[in-house]
């Protein structure tokens, strides 16, 4: 008994050595262009202000979606585990949330747990379900996120956004979280004179792509004016520069590669996963004008899937403000340090420039429940490489990315899919 | 008696009550932390002490900010900026007598406290900054 014991722990130490050592490393080793898992499915609510309903029936929407997306699958069977993300508790005053969505998704008893780093709870969530698959524990996880945040004033709701930035010395002197956005952006434009007008036209395109779909929050266009002439909220953001405070939810169903194929003719592999981890305040870190933790998460990912800026066909990243979009281009190394303003500018992120970003019309427009993002901006993906985009379809993709912020960069993960 | 002081954020703001801005000097790499903490992210060293710090710096970045939370209401718009001061450490804060539309990357600023101290947590006074008095 002692001795089987013994052997089985040498064998699970081998293996998560195997597995995670990798991953743990800054090389990423054996991983390299090889994909981590896949997605035989997603789900995502409506998004938008959805009186009436709290997170847990916008999870079971979601939910509901990506069951009936994969016939093959029998939920109760076949999930082994459900990882979801979301951030702030006190909007709905609940904690503890993991196995409500468990239980409204209909698979309980599986084992569930929710992480949090910020808006980059949801994929956190990703991420933790690729180490659940690639430690050989599981072969189908759920992943997920969700926020509910309409039920509360936009007092409350600013006020529990803050939480994603330092307490002490941040919130506690008078930083709003639009405001730490808006230091960036006026040092970005200082540096590199970028203007309110390339910022404004993130918030224009962004709201073209929203407009197309029907999950968005809103599903308007605006013009250069209607930003510029918008209330100031922390100078030089406006509102229509600002995402939205939504309530909604998303989530996927991910395998081991090798069961993909009993589950759907249409898998999308996840072939690279980065994350960094920046200081907290943002007035601790050396350069205002970029984030480090994308750097580091782009760079890992990109190893990871043996790929360079250059291949991506399609991506979703974080626009919680417009100045994070243009700052994200430049860091993904779509296009130059300090030429994210002339990117915009040049159309090439629009449906139909070189490099589509946001097509869903991202936090912008489509929403932003917080929890949600991460996952919801693999469900755009997800649209996309299987060709299930409708309108805002982007012909002939193959390789899509995302990137997810959590608070005013702390926290960054970037994923790499390809079309299997 | 400050040397003995824990590195920690509660005793940041027993200094700003005293008026005092002060942070923490790592003795081994001569990093010098703010905010202060135990242990030195730089070489990982405890071996540290309280330095006081001259509270002068000038303004690398700013905004105005219109929609404030609760308790900052009664002064929006008001000026917010990121100030590294001559240490070469920086502070975010609230910029007060200087008009928004005279507000300057590169200036001068220098630290000044309020040291009101709220009746619930937390019970930490604050600082801000403005323009030198004697310049």
């Amino acid at each position: 008994m002692l001795k089987s014991r013994f052997t089985l722990t040498i064998y699970i130490s081998r293996a998560l050595n195997i597995y995670f050592a990798p991953f743990l490393a800054w090389g990423v080793g054996e991983l390299k262009g090889k994909p981590l898992a896949a997605v035989v499915s997603a789900g995502l609510s409506k998004f938008g202000k959805r009186d009436g309903f709290s997170s847990r029936e916008l999870f079971a929407e979601a939910v509901l979606e990506a069951f009936e997306r994969c016939p093959n699958l029998d939920p109760k069977k076949d999930v082994k585990g459900l990882i979801v993300g979301s951030m702030n508790e006190s909007f709905e005053h609940q904690c503890h949330l993991a196995p409500i969505m468990s239980d409204w998704a209909g698979i309980l008893p599986v084992p569930a747990s929710r992480v949090e780093v910020a808006c980059a709870s949801s994929g956190a969530a990703i991420r933790h379900g690729l180490f659940a698959i690639l430690s050989g524990l599981y072969d189908v996880v759920i992943v997920g996120g969700f926020e509910k945040m309409t039920n509360r004033t936009t007092a409350e709701a600013t006020e529990y956004l803050a939480m994603a930035s330092d307490f002490p010395f941040e919130q506690w002197n008078g930083a709003t979280f639009p405001g730490l956005f808006a230091l960036m952006a006026t040092a970005h434009m200082h540096k590199y004179g970028t203007t309110e007008e390339q910022m404004a036209l993130v918030a224009v395109k962004n709201h073209h792509n929203g407009a197309l779909n029907p999950k968005a929050h809103m599903q308007r266009e605006v013009t250069v004016e209607q930003v510029l002439g918008s209330r100031v909220i922390a100078k030089p953001l406006k509102i229509f520069d600002c995402s939205l405070i939504s309530d909604g939810a998303s989530c996927a169903i991910l395998t081991s590669v090798e069961v993909a194929r009993k589950y759907t003719d249409t898998p999308v592999y996840i072939i690279g996963s980065g994350h960094g981890t920046d200081a907290i305040g943002l007035y601790e870190r050396d350069d205002l004008t970029s984030l480090k933790s994308t750097k580091i998460a782009a760079k890992e990912a990109y190893d990871m899937a043996g790929l360079s800026p250059k291949d991506i066909d399609v991506a979703e990243v974080h626009d919680c403000f417009t100045i994070a979009e243009i700052m994200a281009y430049e860091d993904l190394g779509f296009c130059k340090p300090g030429e994210g303003g002339k990117f915009i500018e040049d159309g090439a992120p629009t449906l139909d420039g070189a490099l589509p970003v946001n097509t869903s019309g991202g936090l912008k427009a489509k929403g932003h429940p917080v929890g949600a993002t991460g996952v919801a901006q693999l469900y755009e993906i997800y649209l996309q490489l299987t060709g299930q985009a409708d309108k805002r379809q982007v012909n002939g993709c193959e390789i899509g990315l995302t990137h997810n912020l959590g608070g005013s960069g702390a926290t960054c993960i970037v994923h790499i899919y390809r079309r299997g | 008696m400050s040397k003995d002081a824990p590195f920690t954020v509660e005793q940041f703001y027993k200094f700003i009550g005293e008026r005092k801005i002060m942070g923490v000097k790592c003795n081994k790499c001569g990093k010098i932390l703010v905010p202060p903490r135990p242990l030195c992210p730089n070489c990982l060293s405890t071996n540290l002490s309280w330095i006081q710090l001259k509270g002068k710096g000038k303004l690398i970045t700013y905004t105005v900010i219109h929609v404030a939370p609760e308790r900052f209401q009664h002064l929006a718009p008001y000026v917010f900026g990121i100030i590294e001061l001559e240490e070469g450490v920086r502070l975010p804060g609230i910029i007060q007598g200087v008009k928004p539309e005279d507000i300057k990357l590169g200036m001068i600023l220098e630290v000044d406290f309020n040291v009101d101290i709220p009746s619930t947590w937390p019970q930490w006074p604050r600082y801000f900054f403005r323009p030198p008095q004697h310049p």
